[in-house]
């Protein structure tokens, strides 16, 4: 009897002991959770940290881009510089030169001569000899006129060249700030809004460089790009979700497809090159061939879009029309088709987007090159606008780091415009059945 | 008269044509109403309309196609031919360079070369015979275009059953799009094999594959001092593998842990914001990511080493690797996330009923359930790491260093890629043909990457459905 209360009371005491161990563990258990939330929460914080840096980082870099210096010149056409038959070859520069000069008499040495006309861009002249090519009345009169700075000097207004520096450390010296401070006094040199930005195609002096042509090389690719992605792409899905036996072929061309959207982009680019520049002989650097990379980069994107959203339009649509007597082509063109579009749209505005923000392929065919004209063509050489970030990016000027970061804003623009729209469209035009 | 205004004219041609087969087809049609005969338009008269249309377009677009494709080869063919048979006799090379001439010439570009006026002949005659093509090309796309068409137009009859050719024409059309597909792999196979059977016949593959040092420069002269270049990819390879290893050592665990806290933990509007925020960084385009690890990451990394006495280079593997990482969590996290989310909530329902707590559900039960899927996308972003390109090119270096340490600078295949092929360059010389042996070597890589994480998921999601 003894013997058995003692088993008892050690059987008590064991079921007490579990239920202990359970009380004791939970503690930790419950820490040991609170800790897996908190790191599961921290990743989420850590990676919007990140995309917040990474914007900041660049806007802050980049916004002072948009302002440029500029120089308020009084500029004296006079007549005796000028053949009305060979306009250009008048001494544009020589004009901003005599302005400078008027404005600071005082400036006699050669050498200070010289710093001194370094304060206005290279450009200016060009400037001049465009507006009096635009008007020729301007001969003979005295205007003043808003010229570009140099670089050194917008950045030196930007506060990127400091004053305090050892003079032999900075590349503004001493004269030169002090006629940089006489014209700021004058309110002769003032930031004003960077139309240049915007209007002008590459160049090798920041102050006159601008992303028109970049841009306007980027559309042109993408034009390529949508015109043939799009109905192929469409024909794609719909011959694969609707006609294609269930067979081997079309397994290979299923597999194929997804292999092809995780292939490394610049494997695209030598195809480009092995296959469009060296065996087609088609132009280097053109718009045309960057488009058609371009397609066949982003064609399996748009193809597997195109084909979730073939998928999701419910049979019982096909089996109506197919029911009052449509044939299949008819079912799919005026019933199935229609309902799918916008799935297919938003996939192809994504699959834009990234062929907008491609570089590495470009740069395989070609289209890194130096090019200051503004493309007209598909044909005419032409670089895009990562390409143009990415040439920026390696240039050592320090103008040049505030208008990389600029044309990346811009970048980023049009890729959130495209990503909204597509947002948009999902959101109109979504149907759940 | 470009391409352009002949594709113009054969699209008026082929609206007639529509206009043309659709009336007679709706003529016919009245024609056996009012008579009262028994034979009704098959299909809508649109149809015979469009069937008119293809058959004047498609032949014409055919010949168009055939013409860019190889117009200039037969040209060439035929210009050389009239020019002295001692210059037709030329070595390869040297006749490559002629009608490389001959081709500047015709453009109109300004040669290099002082041109011979023998040449400068056979440019003319080319050009002239290049006028000639062009207006023979417009008289037969002409000839063609209504000869088909009105083949077609004539055999309009009621009975005619144009809906189903029409159909059967555009499902032609469809399938000829889905081999594009095909196409494109076999491009990209055979464009980098062939460059690449061309590289190892004059650099062996066991001294690619195995070698210890890069350095492809091919001298001018062949007494030149170091005028053998020496390719051995195993530094490349191996500076590829530890930016890729340091962007996975960052990209995993902060991927994985909020792919699991936003779908096992997050309520529903914190996940509708993060999710959307989170993928914002995989649309940034990757040259964004280069020059911010160029111009943030690197400086930071550098000073952040001078400060503890470590002599960090600025073009270092840690920063292009960390920046990365960033660029590849959002493929870590949305594929993850899609595979724990695929998880029957039976399995979890089990798990909290024998008292787990959520943590002790999610590693003992979740992972291990989803762990193919997870594994998928660890080996897509993987591949996805080793093919990245501008971030590489912009923030890790050119010297081929074979070092584990990530604060050196080192290079990895698409950066070499790239500096082997931007800028103009000879097309058989071994250092551009390496550039093709590296990308066959990348292509391999991430394709049996990509082949096993597909496999994988593909065979994962089956279980579960």
């Amino acid at each position: 009897m003894s013997k058995r209360s003692t088993a008892m009371k050690s059987e008590n005491k064991k079921r007490e002991t579990t239920m202990e161990r359970i009380h004791r563990g939970l503690g930790k258990r419950y820490r040991r959770e609170r800790w897996f939330r908190r790191f599961g929460l921290g990743a989420v914080i850590t990676t919007i940290c990140f995309l917040g840096i990474l914007f900041g980082s660049i806007v802050a870099n980049g916004w002072s881009a948009f302002k440029q210096a500029e120089v308020l010149l009084e500029i004296h056409f006079d007549p005796a510089m000028f053949d009305v038959d060979n306009l250009a070859a008048a001494n544009y520069g020589g004009l901003v030169k005599k302005s400078l000069r008027q404005m600071f008499p005082e400036v006699k040495n050669r050498r200070d001569k010289r710093r001194l006309y370094k304060l206005v861009s290279s450009g200016a002249a060009f400037i001049l000899q465009r507006r009096v090519a635009h008007d020729t009345s301007l001969i003979g009169k005295t205007l003043d006129i808003w010229l570009p700075a140099d670089d050194e000097v917008d950045m030196f207004l930007k506060g990127y060249i400091r004053r305090d520096v050892a003079e032999s450390d900075r590349r503004l010296s001493d004269k030169q700030i002090g006629w940089i401070d006489q014209l700021l006094a004058r309110g002769r040199l003032q930031e004003k809004f960077n139309t240049t930005f915007f209007t002008a195609g590459d160049s090798r002096e920041p102050e006159l460089a601008g992303i028109h042509g970049a841009v306007a090389g980027s559309l042109f690719t993408l034009f390529v790009t949508l015109a043939l992605s799009f109905p192929i792409g469409v024909a794609t899905a719909v011959y694969l979700e609707e006609f294609a036996p269930c067979n081997r072929w079309t397994d290979l061309v299923e597999v194929n497809i997804n292999n092809l959207a995780a292939v490394p982009s610049i494997v695209f680019g030598l195809l480009g090159l092995a296959v469009f520049l060296n065996f087609f002989n088609m132009p280097r650097s053109a718009p045309l061939v960057g488009g058609l990379v371009l397609t066949l980069m982003t064609l399996p994107t748009i193809i597997i879009a195109s084909r979730a959203s073939l998928k999701s339009v419910p049979p019982s649509i096909r089996e109506a029309a197919l029911g009052v007597g449509a044939s299949k082509m008819q079912a799919i063109t005026h019933h199935i088709l229609p309902l799918a579009m916008p799935g297919m749209m938003t996939g192809t505005i994504i699959g834009m987007a990234q062929a907008l923000g491609e570089t590495a392929p470009l740069l395989m065919i070609g289209m890194v090159a130096f090019i200051v004209d503004v493309p007209h063509g598909f044909t005419d050489p032409a670089t895009v606008l990562p390409v143009q970030i990415y040439l920026w990016a390696d240039a050592p000027e320090r103008a040049f780091v505030e208008r990389t970061s600029a044309a990346i804003m811009v970048l980023l623009a049009f890729l959130i415009a495209m990503n909204g729209l597509a947002v948009f469209l999902r959101k109109k035009f979504e149907h759940r059945w | 008269m470009s391409s352009g205004f002949f594709l113009l004219i054969l699209l008026a041609l082929s609206s007639v044509a529509f206009m043309q087969g659709k009336r007679k087809a709706l003529a016919l049609s009245r024609l056996s109403t009012d008579q009262k005969r028994t034979g009704k338009l098959h299909s809508l008269p649109g149809y015979y309309g469009l069937l008119t249309a293809l058959w004047c377009l498609l032949p014409a677009l055919v010949i168009i196609a055939l013409w860019t494709a190889c117009g200039d080869s037969i040209l060439t063919a035929l210009t050389l031919k009239t020019l002295p048979p001692a210059m037709q006799q030329l070595p390869a090379d040297e006749l490559n360079l002629l009608v490389n001439d001959l081709h500047n010439l015709v453009a109109g570009h300004v040669a290099a070369r002082d041109i011979k006026p023998v040449l400068q002949q056979a440019a003319d005659r080319y050009i002239e015979m290049q006028r000639l093509a062009r207006l023979l090309l417009g008289a037969v796309l002409f000839a063609v275009a209504s000869f088909s068409g009105l083949l077609v137009y004539r055999r309009i009859r009621p009975d005619m059953r144009a809906r189903n050719h029409v159909e059967q024409l555009i499902r032609y059309g469809l399938i000829f799009c889905s081999t594009i597909a095909i196409f494109t792999t076999i491009g990209i196979v055979l464009s980098v094999l062939f460059e690449s059977l061309r590289f190892f016949k004059q650099v062996p593959l066991t001294d690619f594959l195995f070698g210890l040092k890069w350095s492809p420069q091919m001298a001018l002269r062949a007494d030149q001092a170091g005028s053998s270049g020496s390719f051995g990819a195993v530094p490349v390879l191996a500076g590829t593998f530890m930016v890729s290893g340091i962007a996975l050592a960052v990209a995993v665990p902060i991927g994985l842990m909020s792919a699991i806290y936003l779908s096992e933990y997050a309520g529903k509007t914190v996940r509708a914001w993060a999710k959307p925020v989170m993928e914002i960084l995989a649309g940034v385009p990757t040259v964004v990511y280069g020059f911010f690890a160029a111009l943030v990451v690197a400086p930071f990394i550098r000073d952040t080493g001078a400060l503890f006495g470590l002599d960090v280079s600025s073009e270092s593997g840690l920063a292009a690797g960390l920046v990365m990482g960033i660029m590849i969590i959002p493929f870590v996290s949305s594929l993850s996330d899609d595979v724990i989310n695929a998880v029957p909530q039976a399995m979890r329902d089990g798990s909290y009923g024998l008292g787990a707590t959520r943590s002790e559900t999610i590693t003992r039960v979740i992972i291990p359930a989803a762990l193919p899927g997870i594994v998928g996308s660890i080996l897509l972003a993987a591949s996805r790491a080793i093919g990245e390109t501008m971030i590489v090119v912009m923030a890790a270096g050119l010297s081929a260093n074979l070092t584990a340490n990530p604060l050196q600078s080192v290079t990895t295949v698409t950066v070499q890629i790239v500096t082997l092929l931007v800028g103009d360059q000879e097309f058989d010389s071994p250092k551009t043909l390496a550039a093709f042996a590296l990308g066959l070597l990348l292509f391999v890589i991430t394709l049996i990457l990509n082949v096993i994480a597909l496999y994988v998921v593909r065979r994962y999601r089956e279980e579960y459905e």
